[in-house]
């Protein structure tokens, strides 16, 4: 167990906090950099879906990117050609899409485990990924280009503009931290107790009479709907949509992000994101050949730290409470 | 479809299938005799495929050649499980796919700095370069025919090493009781550094004899790792003999997916879809069979 869940409200104060901090982000920062941090928080919202799966309820799918994927290629194809969508209803559009596919991957799916789990949620993915690759419905291998962004008008007035990066920048910082509260307070729920039993112990849960199979489609669709925000996101963001959104890369980079960070807490996926992004960036910098450096860190956090970057922490934080008595 | 074009599709199959069986059957014996989840095996593949093209050039013969890299990819094998490998046997699966994953990005980009990003071939080596003619205009390569027989004689050679011999006896307690074995007074850890120098040297065997007839090029492991996962899971995993069998079942299956037609309901379906069989067909088994052909009962 991590020292850091259960926290009480500390969490939910940091969060006030740091989004506090971000939200004046746009007012010093230049351009690109306002664009890479929405870029993290948008991967912040991923791997926190992620995480439901991979760390609340056990469920290792290496498929994940097939959700983000078809949310970016929703955006994409009910935008009409020489005109912008509308963001109020292209943006639940795109996440019932990925919700849909969720439910119809999970039915099959959730009722396998372990390493077959992981095997089968990468098939769909990848069956999804040369759908999208080898025909001709979202453009192929090119993808779409999303020229005009959605536009978010309600009568005549206009809350936001998406043509605009910092609009852009605080709509990912609103649903991060919208997508944030909501898992938490599903987490806190009774469902979330069930799923934390089913992790546990699914066989008791399943005696005590619960059917496990419902709760973990729903944690699967849930997590599916969730990742379909960050998908949305980031066609919005990128202005394109192309099949490495729903590659194994993508769900294998963002599977790191968690397991980095640490599995089973929120903040480990955003630390994980946040981490692994800044050290892109950061050895991007230093030399052509960045991948090493990369590889070296991620080979030694996974020997060295047992429970992410997160664990990193919540030893320390109890080394520290320990020299204290 | 014609008798000859089916006799060579045939062959192609069962020639990539008996190739993915090197790789896959690494992994599947690294993974059922150590526990270890090694994502960066394809990487191996790829190594392969360089190691052979760069010494073949140095040395002037890919027949020189070909024992060196098998030399060096031993080595490299040994060398990685005393640096990394080891400290993973008792993790949690998922880190070993972490730390295995960084090895994909360490590996990747050492090739690109010891070789290059460029594309590179290898002529086919010479008292194979000729093709067997069928009719006037098909005719079937030898060299293909020749990795065949190598695959097979490895194959045979692998069940041989491991059923039947004292090795082959203390690697199978090993895989059933490491703590038993080691206190019989076997060095375990010994044993595990050889299997996986084993399953690490025959990715990179496969990729030396594959590279005259595909490309070698940045990012081919990764491909084949993803295939290779599909063969280990059809089959069982920590299955050899499942190996076989879903490496020969994706083999055909995806040659045959390219050059069969099949339409459903005026849907283009094959070959338009293609790529998308292997998958189905992974997932068909699975959810016949969740734990593979040969697999234990989870």
């Amino acid at each position: 167990m991590s020292a850091t869940r259960g926290n009480g409200w500390t969490g939910v104060l940091a969060l006030a906090l740091i989004a506090l901090v971000l939200a004046f982000v746009p007012l010093v920062a230049e351009k690109f950099y306002v664009q890479f941090f929405a870029k993290i928080l948008i991967m912040a919202i991923f791997a926190m879906s992620l995480d439901l799966l991979l760390g609340y309820t056990g469920l290792v799918s290496f498929g994940h990117a097939a959700f983000y994927g078809v949310a970016g290629y929703a955006l994409a194809l009910i935008t009409p050609q020489y005109q912008a969508a509308n963001f109020w209803t292209s943006f639940p559009l795109a996440i019932a899409v990925s919700a849909l596919l969720a439910f119809a991957i999970g039915f099959v799916v959730v009722r396998m485990q372990g390493i077959y789990f992981i095997m089968v949620t990468l098939a769909f993915a990848q069956m999804l990924f040369f759908l999208f690759y080898d025909t001709k419905i979202g453009g192929g291998n090119d993808g779409i280009y999303i020229d005009l962004r959605p536009v978010a008008r309600i009568g005549d007035w206009q809350p936001f503009n998406l043509d605009n990066f910092a609009h852009v920048y605080y709509l990912a910082l609103a649903l991060f931290v919208l997508v944030f509260l909501l898992l938490r307070m599903v987490l806190a729920s009774p469902f979330g107790r069930v799923i934390a039993g089913i992790k546990a112990n699914e066989h008791r849960m399943q005696s005590l009479g619960y059917g496990t199979f419902w709760y973990k489609l729903a944690c699967f669709v849930l997590a599916g709907a969730t990742a379909g925000v960050a998908g949305y996101l980031a066609a919005v963001q990128f202005g394109v949509v192309n099949p490495e959104m729903l590659g194994w890369h993508l769900s294998g980079a963002v599977m790191m992000m968690v397991i980095l960070g640490g599995m089973g807490t929120l903040t480990g996926p955003v630390l994980g994101a946040t981490v692994w992004m800044l050290l892109e960036l950061w050895f991007q910098d230093i030399t052509k050949h960045w991948h090493l450096l990369m590889g070296a860190f991620i080979v030694l956090t996974a020997i060295l730290l047992p429970n992410g970057l997160i664990g990193l922490y919540g030893s320390l934080a109890r080394r520290l409470a320990r020299n204290h008595d | 479809m014609d008798f000859h074009i089916f006799l060579i599709q045939l062959l192609n199959g069962v020639q990539y299938g008996l190739l993915l069986f090197l790789v896959a059957s690494g992994l599947t014996l690294v993974f059922g005799i150590m526990g270890i989840i090694n994502v960066a095996h394809g990487s191996f593949y790829m190594i392969g495929a360089y190691l052979a093209w760069s010494l073949a050039a140095q040395v002037g013969s890919f027949w020189l050649a070909l024992p060196v890299a098998i030399a060096l990819s031993v080595l490299i094998g040994l060398a990685l499980e005393w640096l990394v490998v080891r400290w993973l046997y008792k993790r949690d699966h998922l880190y070993q796919v972490l730390c295995t994953y960084g090895l994909i990005l360490v590996f990747e980009e050492l090739r690109s700095v010891l070789w290059g990003d460029d594309v590179r071939s290898l002529p086919i080596p010479a008292p194979f370069n000729y093709s067997i003619p069928l009719t006037d205009t098909l005719s079937y390569p030898v060299y293909r025919l020749w990795i065949s027989a190598v695959c097979l004689a490895v194959a045979f050679g692998l069940y041989f090493v491991i059923q039947k011999t004292r090795l082959g006896m203390m690697i199978r307690a090993g895989a059933t009781d490491r703590d038993m074995v080691q206190s019989l007074g076997i060095n375990i850890q010994l044993i595990y550094r050889i299997v996986f120098a084993a399953g690490i040297a025959l990715a990179a065997f496969a990729g030396m004899i594959a590279a005259p007839i595909s490309a070698v090029a940045p990012g081919m492991g990764n491909h084949v790792l993803i295939i290779c996962f599909v063969v280990v899971v059809i089959g069982g995993l920590g299955s050899v003999k499942g190996a076989l069998i879903a490496s020969l079942m994706i083999g055909l299956v995806d040659t045959f997916g390219k050059v069969v037609h099949l339409e459903l309901g005026g849907v283009k379906l094959l070959p338009e879809l293609s790529s998308m069989t292997v998958y189905v067909l992974m997932a068909g088994i699975l959810l016949w069979r969740p734990a593979g052909l040969f697999g234990k009962k989870l």
